[in-house]
């Protein structure tokens, strides 16, 4: 369960955490991804910009196996797991959150967040409903690590008993982050972490998602349109166009890439950092 | 050479039962397409419109008019019945889960059913048939006249009703409220009165559909449970395709007189579930419906 | 007055009844199920019984369609498939019931698992669809498959015999029902404090989201139907021990129903509601037939129209509950104990 792994600087020679092989997708006709060739190196933080409609979620959803590509291969850790079905690929490591929170809103925010750890269990049927010594140590020790590890570390312990569906939105997206990371997993997704947040919110998100990648090494692939963030905390990005990948690098690259530029501001020559700096 | 002929003839039975299958029919496909809620209590709604018919046809008959004045009587009330219900029951649950509006009619089913014992009791009535009981020739099949008009009433009306769908500004409002509740409203649509419209000919042709077949057999409260096997016929016609639903109610019909031939009276009725829950596994969306893809 | 949580460890937090007020009012009710019965008469001991039952039969189908969001409209043929297989090998091999009672939990799980195996391509409509005919064409077997069930005229089975006491009496019924139906129910809140019963839930509120979290949707639906049919096969052994008399019909579409709308009206996902809708439903036909019994020397027909009317009365709770209280009667225990909580600071 203990998976703290230490953390690896981007390093070129070791075989990317993830990788994207000529990966396309077409849906009735409309190609949404266009033999996308992508890698991403273990214990980086990486954003993928675009504007709307360039195939970014639609890319989350073939790696977290939504869909099934209509070409190329996905890797990770070395391995092909383009045929693997959702919940394995949920239990080899891969944590998602969505663009419009999908918590389980019945639930309080403890279960939800317990719920994460669904695939470090081992309790069966038959355990669980006599709820004898096994099932019971474990769902005890299970609590102490979450509060210990993760509600404590997202600040949240104030509604861990109250129901999702009453919080305010940017507690939401936090408790949708706390529950991804009871996956413990080794590489998170996270679709819009800052969209319709405050100034304040953000900032807090972003010093999240460092920490995170900072004490548990997780490597960390993001879609946001909030550029200060994206510019700030990525190792690399990348630009996703009409489903192709226009531009990838480091930020300080990017933000002067004419391509970008042109993608996101059409024909109008202007610098894309003034674009930043009204966010 | 018998044998055949007794095949052919209870194809052609099966056929024109499978034309009245139509009718009952359309009255839930129009009631999906337009709120998304299948009504399990359709062929209940046909089974008390069929009381209705009943009644007033003993009633005309004391006043001494003919019996087909009950026909647009029992029409008219059962319509009001079909808007009543919706306004009452569906209304409220406006919005609410797949599952509350389902349980709704699935309730409605003992409610009306209920009703119709304490009012009219279980035992078995005799409604006066719209034709003469006669048998004809068709080739050298035997046809049963009756079954003959129901089947040619049934498809006439429901060509009518595709007519009505895809020509007419009524049409237009329905599917528009069909593909999304919200721009409709906007657009100046009176959604409520849509839904209430399309409960309102959804009851008066199941009325209808009772009325033709309660003459061949007799009418009892248990009639309504014809309304289930008819989900056979609208799950693989595919829901929302009126095409489709004329397709599989002939194909039920034909399908259920087969299986009476071969095997007998009990599997004709267990034969329409067993079709039904083959069509669920292998093709849900039935032979013409949509495909519904989740966005995520 | 309840405001504070003064627990100091996390197993204090995470056990089944938090307050005392719960835990006496759990020991209330067990001891009241020790004592009743021996003050009450014979009939409303049967009735008793009959609640153990249907607790079990709905407790089942709370699991499935409560928690997990499956609809079935097949729970009552699945208890017939549970009943006859104890009357066969009851009557037919002479089973004692302690290989009965687990064989046919076994049997109707399997079962179970079969006509589950829908839910993997679709739900809601479709899957309530699927049960339906998947109840229709079970009550068509049993009735078909006349050289084991003996058809439409029934089987009749001899009364249990356990440790060497033959069970007759209503009372002597009563206790192996009642603390079974104990069992069941416990076992089934247990299920989820524990990872099961939070994938189920998962599933019910958003399952694209559950398979994300690693929950197999294959796995768990399949494992919800085989629990949710297990306990209808347990259900329907008792029944055929207790009924003692089998008919294909008691198993229809409309005891399915009836099931569904008790677990409606008691509440669905709740840890009372099969209870709730269990003692409901059998107490709303019982209340119509004392009514009926004062006035027939008045109208004669009232005992008659005792059917039709509680007919209606079903169709009209489980209507006004979805529209005004989707969460059943449980909801309504909920507020009665938060106001008790709060009391004297309620406005």
């Amino acid at each position: 369960m203990n998976s703290t792994q230490p953390k690896v600087k981007t390093n070129q020679d070791r075989e990317p955490l993830l990788r994207v092989d000529s990966l396309s997708i077409a849906f009735g006709g409309v190609q949404a991804l266009n033999n996308l060739e992508l890698e991403i190196q273990s214990g980086t933080i990486s954003s993928i910009i675009g504007p709307n409609g360039a195939g970014k979620t639609t890319f989350f959803n073939l790696v977290s196996g939504f869909y099934q590509p209509t070409g190329g291969e996905i890797f990770f850790r070395g391995q092909s797991i383009t045929s693997l079905p959702g919940h394995k690929r949920g239990a080899l490591g891969i944590a998602r959150t969505f663009q419009n929170i999908a918590l389980f809103r019945g639930m309080s925010v403890l279960d939800n967040i317990k719920l994460g750890a669904h695939s470090h269990l081992k309790t069966g049927v038959f355990g669980a409903g006599i709820y004898i010594r096994l099932a019971q140590h474990e769902e005890l020790q299970l609590r102490e690590t979450i509060e210990r590890e993760i509600i404590d570390f997202l600040e949240i312990d104030h509604i861990r008993n109250a129901p999702v569906s009453g919080l305010p939105y940017g507690l939401q997206k936090r408790v949708e982050l706390a529950r991804a990371l009871a996956m413990r997993p080794s590489m998170m997704l996270l679709d819009e972490p800052v969209a319709g947040m405050n100034r304040e919110e953000r900032e807090d998100t972003a010093r999240f998602i460092l920490d995170i990648q900072e004490q548990w090494g997780t490597t960390i692939l993001l879609v946001d349109h909030d550029m200060g963030m994206v510019m700030d905390i990525s190792d690399q990005v990348f630009v996703f166009n009409f489903g192709e990948l226009i531009a990838a690098g480091k930020p300080e690259i990017i933000q002067s890439d004419p391509a970008v530029i042109e993608a996101y501001l059409g024909r109008e020559k202007s610098d894309i950092s003034r674009h930043i700096k009204t966010q | 050479m018998n044998e055949l002929l007794y095949i052919v003839e209870d194809s052609l039975t099966g056929l024109l039962t499978g034309g009245i299958y139509a009718l009952m029919a359309v009255g839930m496909v129009l009631v999906f397409k337009a709120t998304r809620v299948v009504n399990f209590a359709h062929g209940t709604i046909m089974m008390v419109g069929t009381y209705f018919f009943f009644s007033f046809s003993l009633l005309v008959q004391q006043l001494g008019l003919s019996f087909w004045v009950s026909v647009p009587l029992a029409l008219l009330s059962t319509g009001l019945l079909g808007m009543f219900l919706e306004r009452v029951l569906m209304r409220p649950l406006l919005g609410q889960s797949v599952f509350s509006m389902i349980m709704v009619t699935v309730a409605l089913i003992s409610v009306l059913e209920g009703l119709t014992i304490l009012i009219w009791t279980s035992d078995a009535q005799y409604p006066p048939g719209l034709f003469p009981l006669q048998i004809s020739f068709i080739w050298e099949a035997a046809v049963n006249m009756q079954l003959f008009w129901g089947f040619v009433i049934g498809l006439s009306l429901f060509v009518l009703i595709s007519i009505v769908l895809f020509l007419t500004r009524i049409g237009v409002a329905l599917r528009a409220t069909a593909s999304d509740q919200a721009t409709a409203y906007s657009m100046g649509i009176n959604v409520p009165g849509v839904f209430g419209m399309t409960w309102m000919v959804a009851a008066m042709t199941g009325c209808l559909a009772g009325i033709l077949l309660a003459p061949l057999n007799s009418l009892t409260p248990s009639l309504g449970h014809l309304g289930l096997s008819v989900l056979a016929v609208i799950i693989l016609g595919g829901l929302d395709s009126l095409l489709g639903t004329l397709i599989a109610a002939l194909l039920i019909g034909w399908l259920e007189a087969m299986t009476g031939h071969f095997l007998g009276g009990d599997y004709r009725e267990v034969m329409p579930y067993i079709v039904v829950l083959l069509i669920i596994v292998i093709r849900p969306y039935g032979l013409f419906g949509s495909k519904e893809v989740e966005r995520i | 007055m309840h405001i504070g949580n003064a627990r100091s460890s996390y197993q204090a937090d995470e056990v089944m009844w938090k307050r005392p007020a719960h835990k006496g009012a759990m020991l209330l009710i067990i001891l009241s199920l020790l004592i009743l019965p021996f003050w009450v008469g014979p009939y409303h001991l049967m009735l008793m019984s009959q609640l153990g039952i249907f607790v079990i039969a709905i407790a089942g189908l709370n699991i499935l369609t409560g928690y997990t969001g499956l609809i079935s409209l097949g729970q009552g043929a699945f208890m017939g498939i549970g009943a006859y297989t104890t009357a066969v090998l009851a009557t037919g091999y002479g089973f004692p019931p302690w290989a009965t009672f687990p064989l046919s939990i076994i049997m109707t799980a399997l079962i179970g698992i079969g006509f589950g195996l829908p839910s993997l391509r679709v739900r809601g409509l479709y899957l309530t669809i699927a049960t339906l005919a998947a109840n229709v064409i079970i009550v068509f077997a049993i009735r078909k498959l006349e050289w084991l069930t003996n058809g439409d005229r029934g089987i009749n089975i001899e009364p249990a015999i356990l440790f060497g006491f033959s069970i007759e009496s209503e009372l002597e019924k009563y206790f192996v029902i009642a603390p079974l139906a104990l069992l069941f129910v416990l076992f089934s809140q247990n299920l989820f404090r524990t990872k099961i019963g939070r994938a189920f839930i998962a599933i019910r509120e958003q399952d694209y989201s559950a398979e994300i979290m690693g929950i197999s949707l294959i796995r768990y639906k399949l494992t919800a139907f085989a629990i949710g049919s297990a306990y209808a096969g347990a259900a329907g052994s008792l029944w055929a021990y207790f009924f003692t008399a089998l008919t294909p019909n008691q198993f229809n579409l409309s005891q399915s129903i009836l099931f569904l709308a008790a677990l409606i009206i008691g509440g669905m996902g709740t840890t009372l509601g099969p209870l709730f809708g269990a003692v409901f439903v059998i107490l709303v036909p019982e209340t119509l037939r004392a009514i009926a019994g004062l006035i027939t020397p008045y109208y004669p027909l009232a005992l008659q129209a005792t059917a039709p009317i509680t007919e209606i009365i079903y169709g009209l709770l489980i209507i006004g509950f979805l529209i005004f209280e989707p969460m059943g009667l449980s909801a309504i225990w909920a507020r009665i104990w938060r106001y008790i909580d709060r009391w004297p600071f309620t406005r």
